[in-house]
């Protein structure tokens, strides 16, 4: 039996291990720490919404363990720690992971940098969901750098995928078997 | 008669639909943005997420703060002496305006007193360091290190080494949030330390210069000028520097002239800011219900 490539991702045949539940839960709070990371200048432009992508991932890999609900309260967690209007990240992470349910199987068949472009496009749907939010609020209208942030979270799709996916690989004895 | 039942079996079962459950909760979310927005009803229920999420706050910061240590602890001798000797150049300098400060202020309150004036705001202050700047791109915030627990109150305002920062709009217990004087629409009354015209500067929101409003084309005022606090809206004290005057555009025609200007503080690069307890008492506002009831004289009144 040929040995696993361990740095790509693993086909849809691929039989993974079961997530774990604490790693899930761990890697999210890890997205939502990532998010607080005290960034200014140019980081912050670039930063991508991580705790978006972890749960687009888990959304897409373990639907259910991970779901709208689930989404929504780590939205709410994010409008406080944000310090935005209550409700306004809950109801784009609700429509996310509603999308991702809705995508879930078209979006594995694709390689991971297809996968990426099609990532990129629901990030950016998230983040227009929260700009048309703000305006109807009556805030300006975004710069365009306001979708950098999308773009980036898209690109760290792949490697994010190949991270989250490590634990889940069989070890190789269990491939040898 | 049995029917065979028609849901499916529980291993099969997953609750309701996916559309029904995003519909179910867009609508909680829409409720909570109208709730939120519109009345403030759940500052309660944000303090204490808040509370809950400071200590991640605080690990997610302990990264940086240990580079910065290390930093410091590497930092080169001679930038160390260069800063001593520049700090103490300083210090002589101000050593005058210092020395003399407590007596010209005894004059002043005398004075004051004399004419019967309210007080200047005198009070101690709560020194804070900024914990991170807002990431919401929509509006400009910062937060800091001191909150409900420090004596922070909602409204008070912030300044730096150099000017006004903003004012305080959410305390927590541990951490406050600071509205930043070129978020959208934050108005700070001031005046031009030159010559003395009053106007009152506008926030534009991101990436845009703030801006002087409703100021007549011939006001005394020209790029460069400085603008102070006014202090006559009780929120930030008298005489604090706001902003230098960058461009002023008069053009016939318009009724007011263009003022954009830029804020002195460093807005979203300072590190440690000064909140300043209690804010100033402004004077009562007085009664005016003669006018309210006949517009004419109101109108008679501003023209003389």
């Amino acid at each position: 039996m040929p040995q696993l490539p361990l740095l790509a991702s693993a086909q849809p045949e691929e039989i993974l291990l079961p997530a774990k539940p604490w790693f899930v839960v761990v890697t999210l709070f890890a997205g939502l720490a990532a998010n607080m990371l005290p960034l200014t200048g140019m980081a912050l432009l670039l930063r991508p919404d991580c705790l978006a992508l972890i749960l687009l991932f888990w959304c897409i890999r373990e639907p259910r363990m991970i779901g709208i609900g689930i989404a929504w309260m780590l939205g709410l967690l994010m409008d406080v720690a944000d310090g935005t209007v209550f409700g306004q990240h809950a109801l784009a992470y609700a429509l996310l992971a509603y999308a991702a349910e809705y995508f879930r199987r078209r979006v594995l068949r694709f390689p991971l940098w297809q996968q990426a472009a099609q990532v990129a496009v629901l990030l950016l749907l998230c983040a227009a969901l929260v700009a048309l939010v703000r305006i109807v609020g009556g805030a300006p209208l975004p710069r365009w750098s306001y979708a950098v942030g999308s773009l980036s979270g898209a690109l760290l799709w792949p490697p994010i995928t190949v991270l989250l996916q490590w634990p889940q690989r069989p070890t190789r004895s269990a491939a040898e078997i | 008669m049995r029917h065979i039942s028609v849901d499916p079996p529980p291993f099969f079962h997953r609750g309701p639909s996916p559309l029904a459950r995003l519909a179910f909760f867009g609508i909680v979310s829409l409720a909570l943005l109208f709730a939120d927005t519109r009345y403030r009803y759940l500052e309660n229920i944000r303090m204490v997420v808040a509370l809950a999420l400071y200590p991640v706050q605080r690990a997610v910061q302990l990264p940086g703060e240990a580079l910065a240590y290390v930093g410091s602890y590497f930092s080169s001798q001679r930038a160390l002496a260069a800063d001593n000797a520049r700090l103490k150049e300083q210090l002589l300098g101000d050593a005058t305006a210092i020395q003399s400060f407590p007596l010209l202020e005894q004059e002043n309150n005398r004075l004051r007193a004399l004419l019967a004036m309210s007080a200047r705001f005198a009070g101690a202050s709560v020194a804070a360091e900024v914990l991170y700047s807002g990431r919401d791109p929509f509006t400009q915030k910062l937060f800091v290190d001191k909150g409900d627990v420090a004596g922070v109150q909602l409204g008070q305002a912030v300044i730096d080494e150099v000017g006004v920062v903003g004012q305080v709009t959410r305390v927590f217990p541990y951490m406050a949030e600071v509205t930043l004087v070129t978020d959208k629409d934050h108005a700070v009354p001031v005046k031009v330390q030159r010559s003395g015209v009053r106007s009152v500067m506008y926030g534009a929101g991101t990436g845009r210069v703030p801006e002087l409003r409703f100021l007549s084309p011939n006001a005394e005022i020209q790029p460069g000028d400085r603008l102070v606090t006014s202090g006559i809206d009780g929120t930030y004290p008298p005489g604090l520097a706001v902003a230098e005057v960058t461009s002023v555009e008069r053009e016939t025609g318009q009724m007011f002239a263009r003022v954009s200007c830029k804020p002195l503080a460093g807005v979203d690069a300072s590190a440690h800011v000064l909140i300043l307890a209690g804010a100033a008492v402004a004077a009562p506002r007085p009664e005016e219900p003669a006018e309210a009831e006949s517009p004419r004289k109101g109108r008679n009144r501003r023209k003389g």
